[in-house]
């Protein structure tokens, strides 16, 4: 009888929880084309020495961080004292690529606030980040030993995406043999 | 300082929130006057403080103060003024502090207009505002605080979305919020008399005007939206059924279907607990609708930062109010009792019916909203729905509902002759049947039926609504005075029902005869498109504030006599690297022309997309139609004068003669 009143509340119960359940997942998480497969190609000028090249067999042989990052991005600014903290602690080499930036506002950023990069490499026009399938600064790409892309983080690293995500992932890619 | 100040202030209007709900509905409750009499006070304060807030944000957009963070993030010292005052709403919390703020707004003018209320009802129902208030609030200083300082403070801000940069963001969120907020007002009303058990006419009576207003605001707020998507994006679409639109056009409809039931309760004092549901729902949908938006479980072209802690602490939000409001429906709902007796074939029952359509129309939206999601969440894969749901959904929900709209302002309340009726509307059916296909067959395409359809129904539309005014004004001897005696109501239904006629004109035509072309121009080439001849003259650079563009310039040829020359230009903004394209837009009443500018390709030459769209304005101009209806309806001198007088007779009389 009263049973009718109480409908509207059950639909919306059930609704409720599948949006908990939508919370959990990421509607964009749609896994990147690239990873498990070689770093795409690319040989760019560096940001300090315009003379120098780098590439992407300098990526090879060790695990290593790839950062996109631009002077002109505000999250990078969030980002970057952690990867300051990372660069000092040595434990993954880290190589950036300066993304669709101006040499002298680039070079004038890292003599500001620090630079966390062995290596810069400028990519001015951009074409080597679409290559790589950049969407968006910052994002940081895990290359093993082989030169291969084993995971992209959209978005700054934070503390937490370091603890939870890149640190057991270097640590296990780091012990990995390259032969096998 | 700035920032410093607006943080405090809006912690002054939590605290003031705090104070407008639980006073007040404690002592509505424990019949405690003074407490009650907290409820206008601490709400008024509430508001200033809000403004305040408000008000020092903007002054640090304006003021470049980039040690904000949400400054930094969202705006540029070569941003020109006012998309500058534009941009507090342009991202995540400053929207959100836009929609505390038209709460307050909205609780403000509560406080106001609220002399005919009694000081039980009125104190529920600024407990109830003061309740949500407190949520946003909460939700603002918790997660998504806009005065958050950034250490160093960059020189420089990341500007706003290029995207944003435009007249439309100056209108289109705070145009939509004050609808989707609006709504609030009505869902309060619903929520005190539940709590007060007081579910009667003079409750209908208050919520109704506040609904209209909120109704028009939300109106307006789509109707701004689609045109800027249409000219911004360069897709020459105007509709996309992205999730985010979804979001504003459910409570939209569950909006209508809300202003004819209140009607229906008003003056016949039918479909109580219905319409208090419905004014739930409304409501409901609104708070969905930020969920949604804010919470990132859907992806959408409306891309906001998107945080799980947010997400979660919005749905916590949603499912208290919403579920709070639920419960105590299915607790009192049981015990109120309709008053009212009509037959099957009434204009009761004609509503009623339009009611259902229009709330399961809502429903399939949701549906189709949601259901990403829903096999997401059962990990039976990502997919999307788009819009051939939508259209396959839609149209057989929308035809009926377009019927009805004719036939049901000539029924009258209680019981109706369904005989009299065919014979009444018999000739203006068959005509505008007739019209349609011959309008049709004879300028358009012969074998087109879905437009015959949708041209009958506009023209059923129009002439049923014509002939249902003729029939209230014929009941005076004189024409003129019969047309003076109309109440501003009777124009306003008229009004709002030409507008969905006028409506659906634009989105039949506009769909099936809208052609487009991509070429490749050089300078000196044309192309072209129907009776139209596209001629591309070449480009130039043109330097904006915070922008470098190419800019096109096209002449439109009709025979051999120039018609519009067009402009589209190929923006690239300084600061974010964004590339937009701006098309050029020659507006017409009949027919719109449309370029918009591609790629370079070699030797001067561009792609460029070129489109003609018959009866384009048509889609806008009818939800202008809409809205003037609304406004009409509010300006009822009835509304102005809510007394707590009786009002059985006026429902009687302004029932057309059988």
């Amino acid at each position: 009888m009263r049973m009718r009143f109480v409908i509207p509340l059950g639909v919306f119960v059930i609704m409720v929880v599948f949006l908990g359940i939508g919370l959990k997942l990421d509607p964009r998480e749609v896994p990147s084309p690239f990873i498990g497969k070689p770093a795409p190609a690319f040989s760019l000028p560096q940001v300090a020495s315009p003379e120098r090249t780098f590439g992407d067999a300098n990526l090879k042989g060790q695990v290593s961080l790839f950062n996109v990052w631009a002077s002109w991005c505000v999250s990078c600014r969030q980002e970057h004292p952690f990867l300051m903290q990372l660069s000092k602690a040595k434990v993954i080499p880290i190589y950036g690529l300066n993304y669709k930036d101006e040499r002298d506002a680039a070079l004038g950023w890292l003599e500001q606030f620090g630079n966390p990069y062995l290596t810069s490499a400028f990519d001015a026009d951009g074409r080597v980040g679409i290559n790589w399938g950049v969407y968006g600064v910052p994002e940081t790409f895990v290359v093993d030993k082989k030169g291969v892309i084993r995971y992209k983080q959209t978005g700054p690293i934070t503390e937490q995406v370091w603890t939870e995500t890149l640190f057991p992932l270097i640590q296990k890619l780091q012990a990995e043999e390259v032969g096998a | 300082m700035t920032a410093e100040l607006g943080h405090i202030a809006l912690i002054m209007a939590f605290m003031m929130a705090l104070l407008q709900a639980g006073f007040p509905l404690a002592g509505a409750q424990q019949g405690v006057p003074v407490w009650m009499a907290i409820a206008k006070p601490a709400a008024r304060a509430q508001f200033l403080f809000l403004l305040t807030a408000f008000v020092c944000l903007e002054i640090s957009f304006i003021q470049n103060d980039f040690s904000v963070t949400y400054v930094a993030t969202n705006s540029n010292s070569s941003l020109p003024t006012y998309y500058r005052i534009a941009a507090v709403w342009g991202a995540h919390e400053g929207s959100m502090l836009l929609w505390a703020t038209i709460l307050g707004l909205w609780t403000f003018a509560v406080t106001l207009f609220s002399r005919s209320l009694s000081d039980e009802m009125l104190a529920r129902v600024l407990g109830v505002m003061g309740l949500v208030s407190i949520g946003i609030q909460l939700f603002i200083l918790t997660t998504s605080n806009p005065f958050e300082r950034i250490v160093p403070a960059p020189p420089e801000g990341n500007d706003l979305n290029p995207l944003l940069q435009d007249f439309g963001m100056t209108i289109h969120p705070p145009m939509l919020y004050m609808g989707y907020v609006g709504l609030s007002v009505a869902f309060s009303f619903a929520i005190a008399a539940l709590l007060g058990g007081s579910l009667d006419s003079a409750w209908a009576r208050w919520s109704r005007p506040w609904t209209l207003v909120a109704w028009i605001f939300l109106t307006f707020g789509i109707v701004v939206g689609s045109w800027w998507a249409y000219y911004e994006l360069g897709w020459g679409g105007w509709w996309f059924w992205d999730p985010v639109e979804n979001a504003s056009f459910m409570p939209w409809l569950v909006a209508t279907a809300l202003i004819h039931s209140l009607a229906v309760t008003e003056k016949r004092g039918a479909f109580k607990t219905w319409t208090v549901l419905l004014a739930i729902f409304a409501f409901s949908l609104s708070l969905l609708g930020t969920f949604l938006v804010r919470s990132g479980v859907l992806t959408s072209v409306h891309a906001f930062a998107s945080d799980p802690a947010r997400g979660l602490f919005i749905l916590i939000f949603l499912a208290v109010v919403v579920g709070g409001s639920l419960t105590l429906y299915a607790l009192r709902a049981p015990t109120v009792k309709d008053s009212a007796h009509y037959t099957l074939f009434s204009k009761e029952n004609l509503l009623l019916v339009n009611n259902i359509l229009l709330v399961v129309a809502a429903a399939s939206v949701l549906l189709g909203t949601l259901y990403p999601l829903l096999l997401d969440a059962l990990g039976l894969g990502k997919i999307s729905v788009g819009p051939p749901y939508f259209t396959a959904v839609f149209a057989p929900v929308m035809a009926p509902i377009f019927l009805l709209a004719g036939m049901a302002p000539m029924v009258p309340w209680r019981q109706g002759d369904i005989k009299a009726l065919v014979k009444r509307v018999a000739y203006v059916f068959e005509a505008s049947l007739v019209l349609g296909i011959v309008l049709v067959v004879t300028l358009l395409d012969r074998s087109d039926f879905v437009t015959m359809a949708g041209l009958s129904m506009a023209l059923w539309l129009v002439g049923s609504a014509g002939l249902s005014l003729y029939s209230r004004v014929k009941l005076r001897a004189n024409f003129w005075d019969g047309l003076r005696a109309q109440s501003p109501s009777v124009y306003g239904m008229t009004l709002a029902h030409l507008g969905a006629a006028v409506f659906l004109v634009g989105v039949v035509i506009s769909n099936h005869y809208s052609q487009e072309k991509t070429v490749k121009l050089a300078p000196g080439e044309s192309v072209e498109l129907g009776p139209y001849a596209f001629r591309f003259q070449g480009v130039k650079d043109v330097v904006g504030p915070n922008y470098r563009a190419k800019e096109g310039s096209f002449q439109v040829l009709k025979g051999d006599s120039v018609i519009a020359e067009l402009a589209p230009q190929k923006r690239n903004y300084k600061v974010q690297r964004n590339t937009m394209t701006e098309a050029a837009i020659s507006p017409g009443l009949l027919r719109d022309l449309y370029v918009a500018m591609g790629e370079p390709l070699d030797k001067g030459a561009w792609s460029v997309r070129v489109y003609y769209k018959p009866f384009m304005r048509w889609v806008w101009l009818g939800g202008l139609f809409m809205m003037a209806g609304g406004a009409l309806a509010v300006s009822d001198r009835r509304y102005r004068l809510m007394g707590r007088r009786a009002e059985a007779s006026e429902g009687a009389g302004v029932v057309a003669a059988s």
